[in-house]
């Protein structure tokens, strides 16, 4: 089911049509209301009527997490504080958090999307529906419980903690639906059976996890434990809140509110934009928002956009799943690599432990790279007792890795256990050539 | 009609090889032959033991990457030209030896090598009365 087919089916050209009129009518409202982007848009010589279709997008400046701070706590928003109705925060690692102050009208829209959403998901109002992100300046409680009210679903505000007391209402009140952090579940699955709860005896058949990067083997174990299907559902604060895209039925990406927050793929490195299909940071443009609008702003999120009509029969662009963050990333013979591009292929193959190290060098004037892998001890067996049979399966991780990265990477098998277990992504490359 | 021999993946660093040795040394395992087959980065550490299964569980608790591979020992007399005369056999029969190593012991040739075809070896060594050495003839040696 669709819940605004208007919208979410519309065809390419009225979307473009749109989006370029809301383009012109949030820059103009910027213009005027925004010191920070009218002096951005002032140094570029740009003035609101040199916007008027989607393709002038290009013209404008980035916003980056950075200048949200700068102008804490409001200096990036538009609407006056009597217009705001409710204000999140997004916590940072580093100095002051961001403030997002939301109007009536987005509010609105924030449930519209998440009604989207949760309609993709198969949800219906006969459904109750537990909300499990945590309420409070984090977006997802309130973001989620909202368009649970908005579809007509039955909410249950279970937020996080008290994890027996929600499992016994998920129980006994016969809960369908559920939204909360993979990790959660997971959570919930574990404590299920500390309890003695199987799955048999609870209803709960469909999940919106998000908030967290997580992979097919977590939705396959939490389909399995809690017996739901597992839906992905993408957002920010920074652009609104969970829902700003949501996986459909055919779970092939994740569709885009795109008339609401506009998509676009740039390089990270030369801030130019990417044909679709490939993959660089993901940028967002609000076109919508009052209470604090947005203009390209830069999510550090990798992934790549999928245009077209999907099976669902959405003509929503999608957005692949998150393959890394832009900061991560290396540049390599000209070539953007990131470690998780290396993660994947190794992830993939089983006779490797789930650790690695990226070695960059300078050779001769010429970047090198190494990846070094650790063997599984179960995977090494009798065949090995030659070189060629280690080389032959170094070749293979070779080959794979060249098809993702384009640049060609010398692999070197590392006995089990001998590669340090890192935190973070960048405890997985060694640069050589900055010393 | 094979014994078990040890296949080990060994790093080119200092202090892997004394890390495997250690291993053995603390489980009482005697060493009775051994090859190391080396490339720029690595080596496989071939070795023929007392009691190869218990000695591949030790390593394996000692996070070593450590394999059992079969291969054959066969008994020659410790005279020039009769590791020749062997590998002859084997090459008349069509089988392709990957490795051989060989060692001396109490007067005796042992030639160790594995096949590309284990079943026919077998039948070669049979048909011309090769002593082949099993994996209790090994342990009574050490
Ligand atoms: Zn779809």
């Amino acid at each position: 089911m669709i819940w605004n087919p208007n919208k979410e089916c519309m065809s390419r050209d009225e979307m473009s049509a749109l989006q370029g009129k809301r383009l012109h009518k949030i820059v103009e409202y910027v213009y005027h209301n925004v010191p920070f982007y009218r002096n951005k848009l002032q140094e570029l010589d740009i003035r609101p009527d040199d916007i008027q279709t989607i393709e002038d997008i290009k013209k404008l400046p980035f916003t980056t997490k950075k200048d949200l701070r700068d102008n804490y706590p409001f200096g990036l928003q538009a609407a006056p504080q009597s217009e705001i109705i409710r204000v999140h925060a997004s916590s940072g690692t580093t100095g002051n958090p961001t403030i997002v102050g939301y109007t009536r009208k987005d509010i609105g829209v924030w449930s519209e999307c998440m009604a989207r959403c949760l309609t993709a998901y198969g949800v219906t109002r006969n459904d109750i529906f537990s909300v499990a992100y945590g309420y409070g300046l984090f977006t997802g409680g309130l973001g989620a419980h909202y368009g649970v009210e908005h579809l007509g679903a039955s909410v249950i505000p279970a937020g996080t903690g008290n994890t027996e007391k929600h499992l016994k209402l998920i129980r006994d009140l016969g809960i369908t639906g559920l939204a909360c952090t993979p990790s959660y579940a997971l959570y919930l699955a574990e404590t299920m059976d500390k309890l003695g709860i199987r799955k048999e005896d609870i209803k709960l058949r469909v999940g919106a996890f998000g908030a967290e990067p997580w992979t097919e083997n977590m939705r396959k174990e939490i389909e399995e434990r809690l017996g739901l299907k597992g839906y992905n559902i993408y957002g920010l604060s920074e652009v609104m809140g969970p829902s700003v895209s949501y996986e459909c039925q055919i779970q092939h990406g994740s569709h885009i509110c795109e008339d609401h927050f506009y998509p676009e793929i740039i390089n990270p490195t030369t801030l130019e934009p990417l044909p679709a299909g490939q993959t660089g940071e993901l940028v967002f443009t609000t076109l919508t928002k009052e209470g604090m609008p947005v203009l390209r702003y830069r999510t550090r999120d990798l992934c790549s956009l999928m245009p077209g009509t999907c099976d669902c029969g959405r003509t929503s662009v999608r957005m692949g799943r998150i393959e890394g963050r832009s900061d991560d990333m290396l540049i390599i013979r000209g070539i953007n690599v990131f470690p998780s591009q290396v993660e994947s292929v190794v992830l993939s193959m089983p006779e490797f432990a789930p650790r690695y190290m990226l070695v960059v060098d300078r050779v001769n004037n010429l970047d090198t790279l190494q990846v070094q892998v650790e063997i599984r001890q179960e995977f090494f067996t009798g065949v090995f007792d030659t070189p060629a049979a280690v080389d032959q399966l170094e070749k293979k991780l070779a080959a794979k890795l060249k098809s993702v990265l384009s640049i060609a990477a010398k692999v070197q098998l590392k006995a089990p256990n001998t590669i340090e277990r890192s935190q973070g992504k960048s405890a997985h490359v060694i640069d050589k050539r900055k010393l | 009609m094979t014994v078990h021999q040890l296949s080990i993946f060994i790093e080119n660093r200092s202090g892997t090889l004394i890390k495997v040795l250690e291993a053995l040394k603390q489980a009482g395992i005697q060493i009775i032959a051994s090859t190391i087959a080396d490339t720029a980065e690595y080596g496989i550490y071939r070795l023929i033991c007392s009691e190869p299964m218990r000695a591949c569980e030790e390593l394996k608790k000692a996070n070593v990457a450590v394999a059992l591979s079969d291969v054959f020992a066969i008994e020659i007399d410790d005279q020039p030209g009769r590791a020749a005369d062997a590998v002859k056999t084997f090459s008349e029969a069509g089988i392709s030896i990957a490795y051989m190593y060989s060692f001396l012991l109490r007067g005796k040739g042992i030639l160790v090598f594995r096949t590309d075809d284990n079943g026919k070896a077998a039948s070669v060594i049979t048909a011309n009365n090769l002593k082949s050495i099993s994996e209790s003839d090994l342990s009574g040696l050490a």
